[in-house]
């Protein structure tokens, strides 16, 4: 399994949206062990893309390789063997409403293997308690605060152990206490379980305090791939307005300004 | 237009393939279905509705009675109500009130609850925890409501000729005796098999079109509305259409 150092390995991946094209010819490769950061403002392809990592959607070219293994022409049954191998942390945390956040966690782990009852609630208190929320067990998701909602998606991304970690905006909504509790746990994650993690993000605190390796992206495009000391370093003038927080510089002449809001 | 046209006859059937394939084939593939959530949805959407259903059988029960009162004394035939109200109701009226009150009641909730499970993109994590979301929340919905519209019909039958045959002993002044022996008379076996058979199909129906709708929801909370919404329009719709190819089907083959 361990055959390549690279986790995900994404070649010349395009995508429409109808007659829109949203990722166009991305080409890059994640490093096992370490934690990735997808850059990018908002609607340049980055939820699209890891859409097209963890199997939701198909892409319309190009290819992506988990642990080595071709994803875009597998069947459900295959991806599903694949998917066992990935976690993954959604925006919304995603929790079953209708179930308690014991049954969330224990959701997978009862779907996919035949463990007894006594050493599944074993498991699930020691993802609850990984995240920090022992204690938690029989509280329902509309009982919790948007935080830990996220900690208890987190539990159950981990229950099955999984080899590579997503998330997907995961300090969006979050005040920056919670979102800070959040980063570090990610870092733990990394250090203490040698997990690959991918951080779909645009906040540039959590960037900073988690991130080994960035890959920034600019309308369906690559605009940087490298370590974060190299994105530090950087002078290309997007980056720059980007890592400054620079608002895009008003270009309208004011005969202009008046063709758009005349609507011609 | 014809774009979207074809991608929802696509969506469509594959939709109902994979809810036929994940009810009644991967059960013997080792893929059982969830049990618990099948029995909690039995209750949802048969047993709490036994009430409505009960009351609005047994009103229209009669109406029934009454209306063929008017017509029949006249001709000085009034025991024939009970024919009438047997047949029409075993035949017809229960099958399609049944499932009018359930489009209503759980033809909407699947909807809503598939809707707003896929809007907070609960949908896609069962699809990344390797759970097929058809499995988990349209099986189970489906077997409920096989069983469950059958058998709230039969409850309805039961009741709505009782309706009629208190309105008739009190109201036309019948004897108790000859109404219960008319309507023995009257009814047939395959009266009564015939209207369970559409309550069955009603059932497939209504849940197929809840969880088509559920799933057909791409954006957000005002989304969920409109598909619950159409989810009970279609629903009613596709009930008469099958009533209307039920019947002639048993009319010229029974």
């Amino acid at each position: 399994m361990q055959n390549t150092e690279h986790a995900i390995e994404v070649t010349g991946l395009r995508t429409w949206y109808g007659d829109r094209e949203v990722l166009k010819g991305l080409t890059f490769a994640i490093p096992r062990g370490k934690t990735t950061v997808i850059l990018g403002g908002s609607g340049c392809g980055k939820s699209t893309l890891l859409k097209h990592a963890i199997g939701l959607l198909k892409p319309s070219e190009g290819s992506i390789k988990i642990n080595g293994r071709e994803i875009t022409t597998l069947d459900e049954p295959e991806m599903d063997g694949v998917r066992g191998k990935m976690g993954v942390l959604f925006q919304g945390a995603a929790l079953l409403n209708s179930l308690t956040i014991a049954d969330n966690v224990a959701l997978p782990i009862r779907e996919h293997t035949r463990i007894n009852e006594a050493t599944l609630q074993i498991m699930v208190r020691m993802k609850l308690d990984l995240v920090g929320l022992s204690g938690f067990d029989h509280f329902y998701p509309s009982q919790l605060s948007g935080g830990m909602k996220k900690r208890a998606g987190l539990a159950r991304a981990l229950a099955l152990d999984p080899e590579i970690l997503f998330f997907d905006e995961p300090s969006a909504g979050l005040d920056p206490v919670t979102a800070a509790g959040l980063d570090e746990l990610i870092v733990k994650l990394r250090n203490v379980f040698r997990m690959t993690i991918i951080v779909v993000t645009h906040e540039l605190p959590s960037v900073f305090a988690i991130a080994d390796y960035v890959i920034m992206l600019e309308k369906g495009q690559i605009l940087f791939a490298g370590t974060l000391d190299g994105l530090r370093a950087s002078d290309h003038p997007r980056i720059r307005m980007f890592l400054e927080r620079k608002p895009e510089q008003q270009t309208y002449s004011p005969d202009d300004y008046f063709k758009v809001i005349a609507g011609e | 237009m014809a774009f979207t046209l074809r991608k929802d006859i696509s969506d469509a059937s594959r939709i109902i393939n994979n809810s036929f394939y994940w009810t009644f084939i991967s059960p013997f593939r080792g893929k059982p279905v969830r049990v618990r959530a099948t029995i909690a949805e039995m209750v949802k959407a048969g047993y709490n509705s036994v009430p409505i259903v009960a009351v609005i059988s047994f009103f229209v029960g009669i109406i029934l009675a009454l209306q063929a009162a008017y017509q029949l004394k006249r001709v000085g035939a009034l025991i024939y109500v009970a024919n009438l109200v047997g047949v029409s109701l075993t035949r017809e009226l229960s099958p399609i009130l049944t499932a009018i009150i359930v489009s209503g009641r759980s033809g909407s909730a699947f909807a809503a609850e598939i809707g707003s499970m896929k809007a907070a993109e609960e949908v896609d994590a069962l699809v990344t925890m390797g759970i097929n979301p058809i499995r988990f929340l349209v099986s189970p919905k489906l077997i409920a409501l096989m069983v469950m519209v059958p058998a709230l019909t039969m409850l309805s039958d039961v009741i709505g000729i009782s309706g009629g045959f208190l309105l008739s002993v009190s109201v036309l002044d019948m004897h108790p005796y000859n109404y219960y022996q008319q309507t023995i008379n009257a009814l047939l076996v395959k009266d009564v098999f015939t209207g369970l058979i559409k309550a069955w199909a009603f059932g497939m129906v209504i849940t197929l079109v809840g969880a088509y709708q559920g799933f057909k929801v791409e954006g957000g909370a005002e989304e969920v509305g409109r598909r619950t919404t159409s989810s009970v329009v279609a629903s009613i719709f596709l009930v008469i259409i099958f009533d209307l190819f039920f019947t002639m089907l048993f009319y010229y083959f029974t």
